[in-house]
C-alpha cells in the first residue's frame, strides 16, 4: 500500500471502523446534537451526559465512511471522563491536527491515540469526515443547534 | 398553452441503437486529450468521472488561446475589425449548436452559464409568467438538484405544486404513474433525459407526446444525453432542451438553452442590461429580438467559441460512432463489474448509458474513492446532486464510474484490479 494511504488508514482507524466503541443511543443523556455533511451524506448523532462539569458518558450513532466512524469512536473513548473544558480543548487540538496546523510534537503526543488522524491533513477532501463528530460533540456540549454541518 | 400541439403520429423510436464502430480509433482519440497522458500519485490517470465534467481536446485548448491571441474583443458593439471578427466567431457557434441539435432557427439557441442557469432562466421567465397558484409542475424522482430546486423556489413563490414521477428498483421511471399525475392544472413537465447518478435513459419522446396530448409543454434536461446520444430537438418536439458545454468536451461556464421560437418570443426577459435591449430611455426600454433578449451583458465569449470547437471535434468523430463505442464499453463494464465481491449496482435500467453507480457492502464510497485515487483512478463518490435518488435506494451515497469517448477496456480492467486494493485495506 502507498505510504500516504497507510498513514490515512492506520490499523487503529480500521479497527475502530470495524468495531466502533460507544455506539448506540444511551438511555440517559442531557446533551445532544445531530451532525450532517451534505457533501457526502455522512450523518452522526452525538449523545452526552454531563454532570458537575464532567463528561460522564458520550455515545454516537450514524452512518459514514471509515474516517468519520473511527473518529467518532475514538473521540467518545477519549473524551469520556474528561472535564467539559478539556473536551473543548481537545476539539481545538484535533481540528488543528487534521488541518495541518499543529506541529508541536509534545501536544500531539499528549493527544494519545487521536494522533493517528494526523494523516488526514494530506487528504483535504477527508478533513470534514474526521472533524464531523467533533463539531457535533462541541455543538452538543453547547446544545447549540440540533443539526450542524462540519466546516473544516 | 394553446401553442402546444399534440403529435398524433405513433411515437417513433429515437433510440435505434447503432453498433457500428468501424473506423473508431480510441488510441488516436486519446492522443487528442493532453490530460489523459498525465499521472496522479505516480500512476497513469484513469479518468472515470466524466459525468461530472469531461476533459478537453487539444483543439479546444488551442482555440481558446488563439482567440485571446488573435481575436479578443467585445461582441455586438464595435465597428472595428476585431470586434467584427469576435462577433462572427461567436455567432457561428450559435449556428453550429443549432445544427448539432437540429433546431429550426439560430434564434432558438440561447447561451447561458450552463444547464443550471438555463433551467433557472425558464423557471423565472416562462415559469413566473405561466405558473400560478394551485398550478402543477411535474418532475421525476431522479432529477439533478438543478431540476428540482428552481421549481421548488417557483412553487413557493406562486403557491404552486411540484409533483414527482416515481422510479422503480431498477432506477427506471414508473411510466404507468405519469397519466395519473397529469391534471388540468399541470403547466409544465421538466424531465431529465439521462440520469447522472443512475445512467437511465428516459423515454422522453413518450413523455413529450403524452404531455402534448394534454397541451403541456416539456423541458428536457440533456446534461447527460448531449454527449452520449444523437439529439434532434425537432424530432423530440420538446419546448425546451438544456445542456452544459463542459460535459460535452467544451469549456466550463457555457451552456445552452434551446427553446421553441414562439415560446421564447412570448417570454419576458431574464436579466436586464446591455445587449438585450434595442433602445433604452428612462421612460421605456425596448427589448432586443431573439436570441439576444436573453443574453444580457458581455457573455462568455471564449467559452462559447471553445464550445464550438468541441462540437466540431465531436462531429468529426461522429456522435453516432461515439455512442456505438460507448455502448461496447458499457456492456464490457457491466460484465466485468458484476463478479466483483460485495458489488451492488445502483441503477440497472434496461436502457442505460455508461454510468455505473455502485456500493460495496460494508465499505463507504468515500473510502473507495480515496483508495482508487491512489491507483490513479478518478471516480465520483457521494450523492451526485441527486439526494432523492439516494433516499429512494436507502443509501447515503454511491461510488460512480462514468465513461466517455476516450475511455478503454484496459482502463476498466485496471479498475477491476484496483478494487482489490480496497478489499486489502478493509479486509
Ligand atoms: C442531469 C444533470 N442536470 C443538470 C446538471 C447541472 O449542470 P451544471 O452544473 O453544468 O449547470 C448536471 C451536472 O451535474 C446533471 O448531471
Amino acid at each position: 500500500m502507498d505510504n500516504e494511504l497507510k498513514e490515512l488508514y492506520q490499523q487503529v482507524i480500521l479497527d475502530h471502523n470495524k468495531s466502533p466503541r460507544n455506539y448506540g443511543k444511551p438511555e440517559n443523556y442531557n446533551h445532544f446534537a445531530e451532525g450532517y455533511n451534505p457533501l457526502c451524506g455522512d450523518h452522526v448523532d452525538v449523545y452526552i451526559k454531563v454532570e458537575n462539569g464532567i463528561v460522564e458518558d458520550v455515545r454516537f450513532e450514524g452512518s459514514g465512511c471509515a474516517i468519520s466512524k473511527s473518529s467518532a469512536s475514538l473521540m467518545t473513548s477519549i473524551v469520556k471522563g474528561k472535564k467539559v473544558e478539556e473536551a473543548e480543548k481537545l476539539f481545538d487540538n484535533f481540528h488543528d491536527l487534521v488541518t495541518g496546523k499543529l506541529d508541536d510534537e509534545a501536544v500531539i503526543s499528549e493527544m494519545g491515540k487521536l494522533a493517528v488522524f494526523q494523516g488526514v491533513r494530506d487528504f483535504p477532501a477527508r478533513v470534514k469526515c474526521a472533524s464531523l463528530p467533533w463539531h457535533t460533540m462541541k455543538s452538543a456540549l453547547h446544545d447549540e443547534a440540533t443539526k450542524i454541518t462540519s466546516e473544516p | 398553452m394553446n401553442n402546444i400541439k399534440a403529435n398524433n403520429n405513433k411515437t417513433d423510436n429515437l433510440r435505434t441503437v447503432i453498433t457500428d464502430t468501424s473506423g473508431y480509433d480510441v488510441k488516436r482519440i486519446r492522443k487528442d486529450f493532453p490530460i489523459l497522458h498525465t499521472t496522479v500519485h505516480g500512476k497513469p490517470l484513469v479518468y472515470f468521472d466524466n459525468a461530472a465534467t469531461t476533459h478537453k481536446p487539444l483543439a479546444v485548448i488551442e482555440k481558446t488561446r488563439k482567440y485571446y491571441e488573435e481575436t479578443n474583443s467585445n461582441i455586438h458593439r464595435g465597428v472595428h475589425f476585431l470586434s467584427q471578427k469576435a462577433t462572427n466567431e461567436y455567432e457561428e457557434v450559435r449556428e453550429k449548436v443549432r445544427g448539432f441539435i437540429n433546431a429550426k432557427s439560430h434564434k432558438e439557441i440561447i447561451f447561458t452559464r450552463g444547464a443550471t442557469e438555463a433551467i433557472n432562466l425558464v423557471a423565472s421567465t416562462f415559469g413566473r409568467m405561466n405558473i400560478g397558484e394551485g398550478d402543477e409542475i411535474i418532475i421525476s424522482h431522479m432529477e439533478h438538484h438543478s431540476n428540482i430546486v428552481p421549481w421548488q423556489m417557483l412553487a413557493e413563490e406562486k403557491n404552486a405544486i411540484v409533483k414527482v414521477i416515481p422510479i422503480n428498483d431498477h432506477g427506471e421511471l414508473e411510466m404507468d404513474k405519469l397519466p395519473g399525475l397529469i391534471t388540468d392544472r399541470t403547466k409544465l413537465v421538466s424531465i431529465v433525459h439521462v440520469s447522472n447518478s443512475l445512467g437511465t435513459v428516459n423515454p422522453v419522446k413518450e413523455i413529450i407526446d403524452l404531455a402534448h396530448s394534454k397541451g403541456i409543454p416539456v423541458l428536457v434536461d440533456g446534461s447527460q444525453s448531449i454527449q452520449h446520444l444523437k439529439i434532434d430537438v425537432r424530432a423530440l418536439d420538446c419546448e425546451f432542451f438544456v445542456f452544459s458545454g463542459h460535459k460535452l468536451y467544451g469549456p466550463t461556464g457555457i451552456g445552452v438553452l434551446y427553446g421553441k421560437e414562439d415560446i421564447l418570443d412570448s417570454m419576458p426577459p431574464y436579466q436586464g442590461g446591455g445587449d438585450m435591449i434595442a433602445a433604452v430611455s428612462f421612460e421605456r426600454t425596448i427589448y432586443n429580438e431573439l436570441p439576444f433578449k436573453f443574453e444580457a451583458g458581455t457573455p462568455n465569449i471564449v467559452g462559447t467559441i471553445g464550445l464550438g470547437t468541441a462540437i466540431d471535434y465531436i462531429t468529426s468523430v461522429g456522435i453516432e460512432k461515439i455512442a456505438a463505442y460507448e455502448k461496447q464499453l458499457c456492456d464490457y463494464g457491466a460484465e466485468k463489474f458484476a463478479p466483483i465481491p460485495k458489488f451492488r449496482p445502483i441503477g440497472t435500467a434496461k436502457d442505460k448509458v455508461s454510468v455505473f453507480s455502485f456500493i460495496l457492502a460494508g465499505i463507504h464510497p468515500h473510502d473507495i474513492g480515496t483508495i482508487l485515487d491512489f491507483e490513479g483512478i478518478a471516480i465520483r463518490t457521494g450523492h451526485h446532486c441527486t439526494q432523492p435518488v439516494m433516499k429512494r435506494f436507502n443509501i447515503p451515497a454511491t461510488a460512480r464510474v462514468s465513461l466517455a469517448m476516450y475511455n478503454t477496456k484496459e482502463e476498466i480492467d485496471h479498475f477491476v484490479h484496483a478494487i482489490n486494493k480496497v478489499f486489502e485495506v478493509f479486509s
